[in-house]
């Protein structure tokens, strides 16, 4: 597996994780923090403390990734920045995660659920949201995804009558969903959010698919691009 | 020591090199002006999207124009406000993890200062301590500077900014966006006699600027000549002159006062109205009669740009002054508040 720092600032939290190898096996360690709004303070510092335990420089690293979205437009942004400037500064390659993703896979490994909706609040009475499977090897996508009202969330139509689980803060807005998407949660975890260490192991396995781009061709996926009005469109 | 200069607080994408030693590197800049132009003015958003995908590629071509590679870099400066929060967030976190990589010092820095300095850049830059005239889309101030952080706000606008006025005056007249250089260019063939717009705040002491009356002042001639079946491409154009003629009469009345009362005689005059060629020809034959000597930037250092980060960035880090872990992303900050470089 590749030495890789991983950065996320799309939700409340910010994290980040660092992939390293110590005596023949990968491990990752990793800082993460409830911190609204304090990102801009948190993030640095977090990667400093990590390598430093690591006792590596960032010209160790193989690769960078961060949370890519979808999530908050300005904390994509800072990840995306701070990944993008360690990537360009250390002439290394970055890679971007699904927050989406690394939800779905931080519900499996905390809670060994296989079949996960994760949710993440839009604000303006919407959710971000994609359907996976877990397996041993990774996740498996059932639904794309989506910015959407939580009245229009659906199962994915070729799983329909397996236990589903609910993981993310899109999970608040539970009322407006569906009667019968609600019937078929067993479970949700609206207080967890994405995590860099998730986004670790995530982008190991894309790092091996050779998925690793030059720092400025990864781009924040916002889902939501509507976000002005054209005055004679 | 050279400094690596980020600019993304509006709409425009700056980067550039300053070297202490042999001056400026290298500079270019991205503006997105024409993807804002549809709706009328900057969208924050789309502003910041736009940095996000351009400064990568835009310190790559400025790095190549110097012929430097990332490891002859000493310093990082990006503007930290004042600005649009999630623009300067861009430019903030791309640096504080570009310095980190490259194992050097990074420091947000002040984006009026920068313009403040711009005329450093020039072969003939003004010696401290002389007064400065900031006129921009967002500001308008007189500043007292004697040194590198030691300024004293001498006036300022009291509602729109300068540049504000041009651009609301180019809306009433059907001029597209950005307005100031449209509404400069029908004053040409304005005639300075049909009307005579009134010269706010000149006649009473003081150095502060008033431009909100001057702006309904105009709409009121436009609609007068509008109902009279006359607002016509000359209606439009005398308008157009009458009211640049006020606010470059308003500028220049206050730039001799700001002289007179602190006993200088340098004039230095930046940001993006300091572009307009009637106020340069109207200052500089003003001061030059008092014996002072006036001072600006080049054109494209006028406007929002990467240079005048570097510079600023250049002074400040090479006395020492560095950001710790934090990135800066201020969206309001006055300049007043500034202070000589801090080498904690
Ligand atoms: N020739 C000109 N005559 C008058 N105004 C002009 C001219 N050229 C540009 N301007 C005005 O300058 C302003 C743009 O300047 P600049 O880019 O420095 O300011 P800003 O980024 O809008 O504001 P700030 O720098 O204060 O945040 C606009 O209001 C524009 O209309």
């Amino acid at each position: 597996m590749p030495t890789l720092l991983a950065l996320d600032a799309s939700t409340q939290a910010c994290s980040a994780a660092l992939m390293v190898h110590r005596e023949g096996r990968d491990e990752v360690i990793s800082r993460f923090s409830l911190a609204p709004r304090e990102h801009t303070r948190r993030l640095m510092p977090m990667v400093e403390e990590l390598l430093a335990e690591a006792g590596i420089g960032v010209s160790s690293l193989d690769a960078v990734a961060y949370g890519r979205g979808p999530g908050s437009f300005t904390g994509l942004r800072i990840a995306a920045g701070t990944a993008q400037g360690l990537a360009f500064g250390a002439d290394r390659p970055l890679l971007g995660v699904s927050t989406l993703e690394a939800l779905a896979l931080r519900a499996n490994r905390h809670h060994h659920v296989r079949h996960v909706l994760a949710a993440l609040d839009a604000r303006m009475g919407e959710i971000y949201v994609a359907a996976y499977r877990c397996h041993d090897d990774g996740l498996e996508r059932l639904l794309d995804e989506a910015v959407l009202p939580p009245e229009r969330l659906t199962l994915p139509s070729n799983a329909q009558d397996v236990d589903w689980v609910g993981v993310g803060s899109g999970w608040t807005l539970w009322d407006a969903m569906p009667v019968l998407l609600q019937d078929a949660m067993s479970q949700t975890f609206e207080d967890m959010h994405p995590a860099a260490e998730e986004m670790a192991w995530l982008a190991a396995r894309q790092f091996a698919a050779g998925e690793a781009r030059e720092a400025h061709l990864i781009q924040p996926i916002y889902l939501r691009d509507q976000v002005a009005w054209q005055k004679n469109a | 020591m050279r400094v690596l200069g980020i600019e993304t607080s509006c709409d425009e994408t700056g980067v550039a090199v300053y070297d202490t030693q042999a001056g400026l590197l290298a500079d270019t800049l991205y503006s997105q002006v024409d993807m804002h132009a549809a709706y009328g003015g900057v969208v924050p958003e789309l502003a910041s999207r736009d940095h996000t995908r351009k400064l990568l590629p835009l310190i790559q071509t400025t790095l190549d124009d110097a012929g430097l590679g990332r490891n002859d870099l000493d310093g990082i400066a990006y503007t930290a406000g004042p600005g649009l929060v999630g623009a300067l967030m861009v430019g903030a976190a791309t640096a504080h993890g570009m310095a980190h990589a490259l194992g050097i010092p990074v420091l947000g820095v002040h984006h009026m200062e920068g313009h403040l300095l711009a005329p450093m850049l020039e072969e003939t830059a003004p010696a401290f301590p002389f007064v400065a005239l900031l006129v921009s889309g967002g500001h308008t101030q007189l500043v007292e500077v004697k040194g590198l952080g030691h300024y004293r706000l001498l006036g300022e606008s009291v509602d729109d900014a300068a540049g504000e006025a041009f651009d609301k005056t180019a809306k009433m007249l059907g001029l597209s966006y950005p307005g100031g250089p449209a509404v400069a260019r029908l004053a040409e063939q304005g005639d300075t006699a049909r009307f005579r717009f009134p010269r706010p705040m000149t006649d009473r002491p003081g150095l502060d600027f008033s431009f909100s009356g001057l702006k309904t002042h105009t709409l009121t001639t436009a609609n007068a000549l509008r109902e009279a079946g006359e607002l016509d491409d000359t209606g439009r154009a005398d308008i157009a002159r009458a009211f640049e003629d006020a606010v470059v009469d308003t500028l220049v009345i206050k730039c001799r006062r700001a002289l007179e009362q602190t006993g200088l005689t340098r004039l230095v005059v930046a940001g993006g109205v300091s572009a307009n060629v009637r106020l340069r020809e109207r200052l500089d034959t003003e001061i030059a009669r008092r014996g002072g000597q006036t001072f600006y930037p080049r054109g494209r250092f006028c406007t929002d740009n990467g240079a005048m980060i570097a510079y600023v960035g250049a002074q400040r880090l090479a006395a020492g002054e560095r950001d710790t872990g934090t990135m800066h992303a201020v969206p309001r900050w006055p300049l007043a508040d500034l202070a000589p470089p801090d080498a904690s």
